[in-house]
């Protein structure tokens, strides 16, 4: 469906057919009853105190909120929040919360997935929900490891990866979630990380305000099996040279100061291949920096920033909106296509349906 | 069958009157068979003779121009009585093409007429499919009634005042044979010219040239002295109840019970389904009908089709799946979801013949013991198996009944015979049909020793085991369920082993507890034990060439009994005493003996198992044989 298709009744804003709350929420009010039961330090759960920091945000009415998860450590998710939840099976929660949004669009729906679930064995539904721009809010937890079943290498493992099923190292090239995701049409795209509740939190209030597919990828760290995967983005020295913080609207800056105290490191366009680059600001000066679109039309420069940083040392990581634009969401156009069927023909009529046009009387 | 010579039909020629007649059309896949083949069977319909079709058609779409492989033929059967099948053996062969009558002449009985198009029996045209020399002159046919006419040539003559190229007036010759046959019995033609006018709306210059070529036909019949004779067959006003009829095929009245399920239950229908065959025309159909608001989803693939009906479900919507044995091996494991989960969802597998790829187009019933054990772990499932294209309707709405009464997923399995073949229906009055309407839980349901009212997801109704359906927008009935065992009542998920086993057990009676009717067996000479021997039991499709054979085993003053299952699981309660009421019992099924290998494990009855997977459905006549040799045997 091209960008410009019209929405007939008008434009959408993602949560406005869901009901709002009667009183004000808390975290508490979003905490189930039941034991949460990942490994001591495991980063979901600094996801999930900050999901359930941030819902009572939103105002919604939690009986209109739904979490829809697959099958991995992170999918155990809904079970630990107090709206409805579905813990469904590897792979497939985007299709079934397809579904679910489709038929209720008074419902928030959102779904939780990691590595496994959503790039190997649920990489088909991913990728159409993303194109289809189902208003669904998708949290990848990506800890770039297999953690329920024990530590096998995952789609996003870095090449080389020594686990108990690659005793000599993993064969395979890693997916990019964010370049795959752009790939699939997705109109929002941003990436966070576990361990910084606040960047986490305004991520996740850019995504819970975007209407259509929103895909979120949680940099998660499983200190069991992969302990220590994104330090390069997390320690806070090395952060500062490793971490490019996106924010829409200002030139893309990192690294320790430079004289205007900015970044001293920008981010330019090379002219002669069109692919980003790193340059020194001081030497370079600040004329041609490329200023962060995440609205831009087009995804080129968003995908452009989903490959800067090394997909091994992690050295240059983008965080923040890639890309966040308008489209018409599925449900929205489905509902319209009912509407429009009725204002045509006129609401169905069952009798009439199966008599059809062409009938013969038998006289009793 | 002729019975009367003296009615006057259009001039001066013989007019006969039938009590039943079988036409097969047969053609290359590009010339319109299927078209045709419809187009009689409406006439016929609005005509009230009783009708049977067997549509048969390659999988390729259009397989090389004259081969045997691309012939596409359309069968129907219509009488002045009750019928049941599309007939063994055609009266009347239409062969467009040598192909055409290569392949199906061995399906014609001698005496039979044969209308042959001569334009096509080119030397090349004849050695493409290994014809010697050109049968229409060599005396190979000689001991049928053949008419040999140019309906190339011919229609294309008609077709010399429009503006078209001799190929493109070419492709109108279906309608000529239309036009001819339906001079020689005598069909109405005004609807199908309505049909062209409208077919052709955008094009209307070709409605004309078909329309043309279509009376050029009726008038070629009624002048030319090859076709002396004409044929009437009367209504067969006698073999129906008093009603409102239409005809129906299998598919169509399928998702016309899906949309009836939906308005009975007043619940918006949501189908999840990926294209294939032969299911593909259940979408079509119900993607038609956006004003009855139904929400047609085609997915990414058979996985995310039955997911995205599982999610509707869970959101209070009637889910349905569409698909044939392949989609279901790949649905497999949400089906099992939906078993964990407790939430209703219809599974529709229109069979085709297997193993996987199988045959597309032609029909099967070797999906049974896939619908009934094809999952991990113990993962009972409902089914309901139609018998006849109408009866495709009342099983829809009876899978939606089991479905919602007892939040359980419900295999619907009809075949590719029932989907594509056709018969009169009497339209049913809506008030007719059931109330299926559910009650979503709206409040606590469980009091806990502390005097504190909760929800508890789990909690059964004690008549039907079904557990209470929240759905997500309903204020303090948040919930949480999944695929991992749930601790009985709360849903909570729990590992502890005899909690499995309770539950496990739970699920399992909960289907074993489903109200289905008791088998009712039709035995003219009295009840079970005390009448025939020989018990004859079927499902599904097979009810058509069965009741025909066991008809002809009467007529010739045999003793035989017949039931048909509707209700594969549960099986009706009294299936076992039936089945022990009686000396013999014969099963036909189009498998190697599914339902024979069920029964013999269940009952402990000896079962005699008569199969066929030609992917073609049973002949009356063999089975009436079969049945002979039964009867035999037991003497």
């Amino acid at each position: 469906m091209p960008a410009e298709a019209p929405i007939k009744t008008g434009p959408r804003t993602a949560l406005s057919l869901v009901p709002t709350a009667e009183k004000p929420q808390s975290a508490k009010d979003f905490k189930s009853d039941q034991e949460v039961r990942w490994c001591p330090g495991c980063g979901d759960y600094a996801v999930l105190a900050a999901v359930q920091g941030f819902m009572p945000e939103l105002g919604l009415a939690k009986e209109n909120i739904v979490f829809v998860s697959g099958i991995g450590c992170s999918s155990r998710f809904p079970y630990y929040m107090n709206t409805y939840g579905m813990h469904s099976i590897h792979g497939r929660a985007p299709a079934i919360a397809t579904g679910l949004a489709a038929a209720r669009r008074d419902l928030s729906v959102w779904v939780v997935t990691g590595d496994g679930d959503a790039l190997s064995i649920g990489g088909n539904h991913l990728i159409h929900a993303l194109r289809r721009n189902v208003n669904l809010k998708i949290l990848l937890f990506n800890n770039r490891i297999y953690g329920l079943t024990k530590g096998q290498y995952s789609p996003t493992s870095e090449p080389g990866k020594i686990t108990k099923s690659t005793p000599m190292g993993s064969l395979d090239t890693p997916f990019n979630p964010l370049s795959l995701a752009l790939g699939a049409e997705a109109s929002f795209v941003a990436r966070t990380i576990d361990s910084d509740r606040k960047h986490l939190t305004g991520v996740l209030r850019a995504a819970a305000a975007h209407h259509g597919s929103a895909l979120v990828e949680i940099y998660q760290n499983c200190n069991i099996f992969n302990d220590g995967a994104f330090e390069a983005v997390k320690d806070k020295q090395r952060a500062q040279e490793a971490v490019i913080r996106l924010e829409h609207g200002e030139p893309i800056r990192f690294g320790a100061p430079a004289d205007d105290g900015l970044g001293g490191k920008g981010v330019v366009r090379d002219p002669a291949s069109g692919d980003l680059v790193v340059v020194d600001v001081a030497e370079h000066g600040t004329e041609g920096l490329v200023v962060h679109d995440a609205h831009a039309a087009s995804p080129t420069t968003a995908f452009a920033l989903s490959r800067l940083a090394d997909p091994v040392t992690l050295h240059r990581t983008p965080i923040g909106v890639f890309r966040s634009v308008r489209r018409p969401a599925y449900e929205d156009l489905l509902a319209d296509q009912l509407e429009q069927a009725v204002e045509q023909r006129g609401k169905g009529d069952l009798a009439t349906l199966l008599a059809g046009n062409d009938t013969w009387t038998v006289a009793g | 069958m002729t019975t009367e010579v003296d009615q006057a039909h259009l001039g001066s020629k013989d007019v006969r009157r039938l009590d039943r007649v079988i036409i097969r059309f047969a053609g290359d896949s590009g010339d319109g068979m299927q078209l045709t083949g419809d187009r009689f069977t409406s006439e016929t319909a609005s005509l009230g003779n009783d009708l049977s079709t067997l549509p048969n058609f390659p999988a390729e779409i259009r397989a090389p121009a004259g081969t045997l492989p691309g012939v596409s033929s359309f069968q129907v059967h219509f009488a002045d009585h009750d019928i049941l099948t599309p007939g063994d053996a055609p009266d009347v062969l239409v062969a467009m093409n040598p192909a055409a009558l290569k392949a199906n002449l061995a399906d014609v009985p001698r005496g039979a007429e044969i209308i042959v198009n001569t334009d096509e029996f080119t030397t090349r045209a004849l050695a493409k499919v290994g014809y010697d020399g050109n049968p229409l002159e060599n005396g190979s046919l000689d001991a049928y009634s053949v008419h040999r006419v140019p309906l190339t040539t011919l229609t294309v003559e008609a077709l010399k005042g429009f503006d078209l190229t001799r190929k493109e007036a070419g492709r109108s010759k279906n309608m000529f044979a239309l036009g001819l046959l339906s001079w020689m019995y005598h069909r109405p033609t005004a609807n199908t010219e309505r049909f062209l006018r409208s077919k052709f709306a955008k094009r209307p210059e070709l409605a004309e040239a078909n329309i043309t070529a279509f009376r050029a036909g009726w008038n070629f019949g009624e002048t030319t002295e090859d076709f002396a004779v004409s044929y009437e067959v009367a209504p067969a006003a006698s073999a129906f109840p008093a009603g409102t009829y239409r005809n129906i095929s299998g598919n169509l009245a399928l998702a016309y019970g899906l949309i009836a399920a939906s308005q009975c239950a007043d619940l918006p229908l949501f189908l999840g389904s990926y294209p294939i065959t032969p299911a593909s025309d259940v979408l079509h159909e119900l993607s038609r009908h956006k004003n009855f608001g139904v929400r047609t989803f085609q997915a990414e693939d058979e996985i995310a089709g039955i997911g995205a009906a599982l999610g509707a479900a869970f959101g209070g919507a009637l889910g349905v799946t569409t698909t044939s044995g392949p989609g279901v091996a790949l649905k497999s494991e949400t089906i099992g979801l939906a078993v964990s989960l407790e939430l209703p969802l219809l599974i529709v597998d229109i069979q085709r013949g297997g193993p996987s790829t199988g045959l597309p187009t032609k029909t099967e019933q070797a999906d049974l013991l896939q619908a009934m054990y094809g999952r991990n772990g113990e993962a009972p499932v409902p089914i309901v198996a139609p018998a006849t294209p109408a009866e495709c309707f009342t099983a829809a709405i009876d899978a939606a009944r089991i479905a919602l009464a007892y939040r359980t997923p419900v295999f619907l399995l009809s075949d590719g015979y029932l989907a594509n073949g056709s018969e009169p229906w009497r339209v049913p009055e809506t008030g007719e049909l059931p109330d299926l309407r559910v009650r979503f839980a709206t409040g606590p349901n469980h009091t806990l020793p502390d005097g504190t009212e909760v929800f508890w997801p789990y909690k059964r109704d004690e008549a039907t085991l079904a557990r209470p359906w929240a759905v997500p927008g309903t204020p303090g009935l948040e919930h949480r369920i999944g695929g991992i065992e749930k601790q009985d009542g709360t849903g909570n998920i729990s590992y502890d082993p005899a909690n499995h086993d309770h539950m496990v057990r739970t699920r399992q009676a909960k289907i074993d507890g489903i109200d289905v009717p008791d088998l009712v067996v039709d035995d003219p000479e009295g009840p079970p034990g005390e009448g025939a021997k020989l018990l004859v039991l079927g499902w599904g499709s097979t009810y058509g060439p069965i009741t025909a054979a066991v008809r002809r085993i009467r007529r010739a003053g045999g003793s035989v009994a017949q039931t048909h299952l509707r209700s594969l699981n549960p099986f009706p309660k009294n299936l076992g005493e039936v089945l022990r009421a009686y000396d013999r019992v014969v099963v036909p099924e189009m498998n190697l003996g599914q339902l024979a290998t069920l029964l013999r494990a269940k009952y402990l009855v000896d079962i005699r198992s008569l199969t066929q997977v030609t992917g073609l459905p049973f002949k009356a006549e063999q089975l009436a044989s079969a049945f002979e040799e039964a009867l035999d045997d037991a003497r």
